[in-house]
């Protein structure tokens, strides 16, 4: 029997989702897949598109790659638009005159931005947002331009006037309606919603309806509004909603929606035989769904309908939870209380910015709808509550209400049944969450990999990782973060202790917060606050016991036990007579000496008795100590910038020393990097930092949270084209909100990931200031630059100390059992011959010996 | 049967809750001091890691038995008995110890 062949019009979000449904079922080998698009490429995630302004390439935003078509047999078109279906033969054709015969048309046509018929509209510089090629044309329009506006007050003209505000525009929203996403919000919430956004910046006209565009007399454009009031701007953005892209459907006998769309039944079947039509360009009952989830439903439903399956399309809720201009705003279900006899509660706090509305049955017993916005807290409850169909526990107003003593009654996820969807954006239910925890998936990392749960717009982490935490219970696994058996406190939880209580030692937290004496875990943990908290000398008798030996010696232990020597050379910036001094010092102590990875310099082989006066000569060079045995600030790396590059923007070796000095010391959940590039060649591999910096023409752009070793990670980025005063300001809170809420041995990205609201949410504390607590990271960060000195500087002057550097506290024999070897003109440990050898599953594996180089003959 | 005792530091040359390393019969013993000023000696050879080096690591308190991790792997050996909590096979010698006119001595 042959394949049946499926044509797909539209290689969109929709579109492509079919093809991957199609791939993963089990009988995809009796079908034959080709895919048109009128886009230049496949499939991208449009609902991240504006990431793309915040630095996301097109690369990270795809969904699939012609290799995964290639692979999986899949044929595609790009760059063609399908423009005749001939439904009687079964075939369609193509811009480019390509014909296609097809057993199955599936319509994934997506929709088009509605530009509203007003005189002018088809100027230069007025433009949509819907595609990549509409956000470049839009960076290009900003460079030449002062003033934005964006028509359309919904949640796309928000986004858009987001965009433009990052791209340094003074930026206005034009709407039509009397308030701010007049579909999501009542009128409450879009006030409160629309006096937020003015102290932005933007300029917020409600009920304008614009008649012309014309020459402006300040700007390039003037609107005139039917009101008799105009605005001037050089640039216009139409986002006044979308129309479903029906242009196809219409040229034959196809039943279309009065107002649009293609009309399709519960299994996604247009009244024409053997077309579908899924996504934003069908109508269901009478309405369009113009969010993704929805359509990757119906994606799904095709699939199996094609496939003789039984699932069937039954609506989509359109609740939603997203950040506008850094506003958190939600709207679930019958948010206006358009339902009769249904009930409502109001709680508003104008000082905080925090406006919430519950509409309840008239029984006052179950959720209708809700909107919330400054605080979205209460979403995931909420929503539950309403999808299903559960009685409220507890008064409704405490679901408002902000948390007084006593707190809201927590809907407990065990309320929900296993099929309650928790995450819409990749149809995730509690119980494909209980399903992969059992499968091994115990973190939300792991969650997040193998059911997609949270990748999509990130709404659904509380309530995720509220799952993840039943199921483990219900496993037997303890979910508890305590830090270890001797405190029952997270290190976030500890740290505020510290703080709030001003605790200075470790005796003091044990004894009045935890139990026993402590171990090799919290021990380390709790000296790292206190020196991030009150930065005292970390070998005080007090702190000693608490340092694990690399912070006693202050020095890395290698595995015969020596150690490291690493001075700090900020920026891998060294004269010639600093490296003279650390080559005699080397040589004098016949150390092992290589370049590190982190641009400085490291002796190995080192004695304990030989550390204190190795330091007094690297001292008296000019040296300090490289922390490089510390959880702390290790190295800023630099490329040379513009002193010397040709391509330099800024002056990036001053900056990465100006960096490396202000928070050397530090000490930090775990070790942190940095690194300073001087334009966007990168040579510093600043995106692998946990903060990187690189110069464009404007300032500094600052990224966050990336980093090499075990998961490499590139960094986000965080802020752009900074001063160097704001860039100090945003990374001194960003590190010391990073101490006081990160878990022990936690890097930064691991942290953010972890963050509910990741990068969106730290840009909040530390740009905005979310929480008001900015004033107080930057005190605490000075207090730690103050109190800055050189541990090694301290301890080479301290007799005390020096006791300590000692291998035996009774002779002044040395370590016997330490054993070198002559290796490339320089001493190494020894370990024997039969370690050497590289030995897997009882084989040697071959080595060449390199153990001497040919040395290279002077001419 | 009378022991010999050989002084081996002052106390007061211990720090709480850190150790030390004594050379003793041609042997390198670590010694520990915890906070009610108990003194406990051990051997300063760390099997797992192939080093002299348990002076040099953190005081643990495994469920109520006091250890130290080693500074390379981090094992936990007991004070007391020299027993390794992970890898029993790894165990290594305890040695008697005391204080006497503040002195910290190991038998001879
Ligand atoms: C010396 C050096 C290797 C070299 O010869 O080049 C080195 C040596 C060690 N690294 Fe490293 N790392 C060195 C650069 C790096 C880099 C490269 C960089 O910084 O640009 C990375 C990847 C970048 C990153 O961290 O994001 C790196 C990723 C690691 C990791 C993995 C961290 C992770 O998050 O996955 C560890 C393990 C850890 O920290 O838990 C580690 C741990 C270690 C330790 C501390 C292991 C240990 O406990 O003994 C080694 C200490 C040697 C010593 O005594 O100094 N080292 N290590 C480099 C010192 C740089 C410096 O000047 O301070
Ligand atoms: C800026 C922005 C932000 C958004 N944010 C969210 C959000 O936060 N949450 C959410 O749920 N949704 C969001 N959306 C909506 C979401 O992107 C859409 O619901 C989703 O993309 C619909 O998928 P689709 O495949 O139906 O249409 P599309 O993704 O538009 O794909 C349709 C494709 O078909 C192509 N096509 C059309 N006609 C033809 C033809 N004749 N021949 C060949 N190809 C053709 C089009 O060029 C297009 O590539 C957002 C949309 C935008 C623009
Ligand atoms: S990053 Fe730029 S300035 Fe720095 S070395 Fe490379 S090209 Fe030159
Ligand atoms: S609901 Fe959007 S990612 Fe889960």
């Amino acid at each position: 029997m042959s394949k049946q062949k499926i044509v797909v019009v539209g290689n969109g979000m929709v579109g492509h989702k079919f093809i991957e449904n199609m791939i993963e079922h089990p009988d995809y080998d009796q079908y034959e897949v080709v895919t048109f698009s009128e886009e230049p490429r496949l499939a991208y995630d449009r609902v991240q598109l504006s990431y793309y302004f915040a630095g996301k390439t097109v690369d990270e935003l795809m969904l699939t790659s012609p290799d995964f078509y290639d692979e999986n047999g899949v044929r595609f078109i790009v760059n063609d638009k399908v423009v005749t279906i001939d439904s009687d033969n079964n075939k369609i054709v193509t811009a480019s005159g390509r014909e296609e015969s097809y057993d199955k048309l599936i319509l994934a046509t997506g929709s088009y931005p509605f530009v509203p018929p007003v005189p002018g509209r088809e100027q230069d510089h007025c433009l949509v947002y819907r595609t990549i090629e509409d956000l470049e044309a839009i960076t290009a329009s900003a460079k030449e331009s002062k003033v934005g506006v964006v028509v359309g007050g919904g949640l796309l003209g928000l986004e858009a006037a987001n965009a433009l505000q990052n791209l340094g525009l003074k930026s206005h929203v034009v709407e039509f309606a009397p308030r701010l996403m007049a579909v999501q919000l009542d009128e409450g919430g879009g006030q409160l919603l629309r006096s937020k956004i003015e102290s932005l910046g933007v300029g917020v006209h409600t009920e304008k309806n614009t008649t012309e565009i014309v020459a402006g007399e300040t700007c390039r454009y003037r609107m005139n509004f039917a009101d008799g009031t105009h605005l001037e701007t050089d640039m216009i953005v139409f986002s006044a909603g979308i129309r479903p892209q029906d242009e196809l459907a219409r040229q034959f006998d196809i039943e279309i929606g009065p107002r649009g769309g293609i009309v399709i039944d519960n299994f996604c079947q247009t009244s024409a035989k053997d077309i579908y039509a899924i996504g934003e360009c069908a109508l269901w009952d009478g309405k369009i769904f113009g969010l993704v989830a929805p359509g990757y439903n119906m994606a799904k439903v095709a699939v199996s309908h094609i496939t003789g399956g039984q699932e069937a399309f039954e609506g989509a809720d359109m609740s939603t939870k997203l950040k506008l201009l850094g506003v958190d705003v939600a709207s679930i279900g019958d948010a206006q209380g358009r339902t009769p006899g249904s009930l409502s509660y109001t709680y508003s706090d104008g000082h905080a910015g925090v406006y919430k509305r519950l509409i309840v049955c008239a029984e006052n017993k179950k959720v209708l709808g809700a909107v919330l916005v400054g605080d979205v807290e209460a979403y995931g409850n909420l929503l539950q509550m309403m999808l299903g169909d559960i009685d409220i526990p507890g008064s409704p107003e405490a679901f408002i209400l902000p948390a007084m003593d006593g707190a809201a009654p927590a809907l407990g996820v065990d309320a929900l049944p296993d099929s309650a969807q928790i995450c819409s954006c990749h149809d995730v239910s509690k119980g494909d969450i209980f399903e992969a925890v059992k499968g091994g998936c115990t973190d939300i990392a792991g969650i997040k990999s193998c059911t997609k749960a949270v990748t999509g717009c990130g709404g659904c982490a509380a309530m995720t990782t509220q799952v993840m935490n039943a199921a483990l219970t219900e496993m037997g696994v303890e979910v508890n973060n305590n830090i270890c058996a001797h405190f029952e406190y997270t290190r976030q939880e500890l740290f505020d202790i510290v703080r709030a209580k001003k605790i200075k030692t470790f005796d003091q937290l044990i004894s009045e917060h935890g139990h026993g004496k402590g171990c090799e875990i919290c021990k380390p943990a709790v000296g790292s606050m206190l020196a991030t908290q009150w930065n005292d000398y970390v070998l005080s008798d007090d702190n000693i016991q608490l340092q694990d030996t690399n912070d006693i010696f202050l020095a890395n232990m290698q595995k015969d036990g020596t150690y490291s020597v690493v001075p700090r050379m900020a920026a891998g910036e060294v004269t010639p007579d600093q490296l003279i001094a650390l080559g005699e010092i080397g040589k004098e102590f016949n150390l092992y000496t290589k370049l590190t990875g982190g641009q400085r310099i490291d002796f190995f082989g080192a004695q304990l008795h030989q550390l204190p006066v190795i330091w007094e000569k690297l001292i008296a060079a000019g040296f300090e100590t490289g922390h490089a045995y510390g959880k702390s600030l290790r190295t800023v790396k630099s490329c040379v910038g513009s002193t010397w590059c040709r391509y330099g923007m800024l002056d990036s070796v001053s900056m990465a020393v100006l960096l490396e000095m202000r928070y050397k010391g530090m000490r930090t959940p775990h070790k942190v990097k940095m690194a300073v590039s001087g334009c966007t060649r990168e040579c510093a591999e600043a995106q692998s930092k946990d903060v990187g910096v690189i110069a464009t023409d404007k300032g500094w752009n600052l990224y966050v949270c990336g980093n090499g070793g075990m998961k490499p990670r590139h960094a986000d980025l965080f802020a752009t084209d900074l001063d160097d005063e704001t860039l100090i300001k945003y990374v001194d809170r960003f590190y010391m909100f990073y101490s006081h809420t990160a878990d022990r041995l936690q890097r930064t990205s691991v942290w953010m990931d972890n963050m509910e609201g990741g990068l969106d949410y730290l840009k909040s504390v530390i740009i905005d200031d979310k929480l008001g607590i900015c004033e107080e990271l930057e005190a605490d960060m000075q207090r730690i630059i103050d109190n800055y000195e050189c541990e090694w500087k301290k301890t080479i002057h301290s007799k005390e100390r020096l006791k300590r550097f000692a291998h035996f506290i009774n002779s002044d024999a040395t370590d016997d059992s330490l054993a070198y070897v002559a290796e490339r003109g320089q001493e190494r440990a020894r370990i024997d011959m039969q370690a050497r050898a590289k030995i897997s599953k009882g084989e040697i594996i071959k080595t060449l010996d390199v153990t001497e180089v040919e040395a290279v003959e002077p001419v | 049967m009378s022991q010999d005792w050989k002084d081996i530091c002052n106390f007061s040359d211990l720090v709480k809750n850190t150790g030390v390393c004594a050379l003793h019969n041609n042997e390198q013993v670590a010694i520990f001091v915890d906070d009610e000023n108990h003194v406990y000696a051990i051997s300063n050879y760390d099997p797992c890691g192939n080093a002299y080096v348990l002076s040099r690591g953190l005081i643990a308190d495994c469920k109520g038995r006091l250890t130290v991790a080693s500074p390379l792997y981090k094992q936990h050996f007991d004070l007391q008995t020299g027993e390794c909590l992970e890898e029993p096979e790894n165990s290594v010698k305890a040695y008697p110890v005391r204080v006497e006119n503040g002195k910290v001595q190991l038998s001879a």
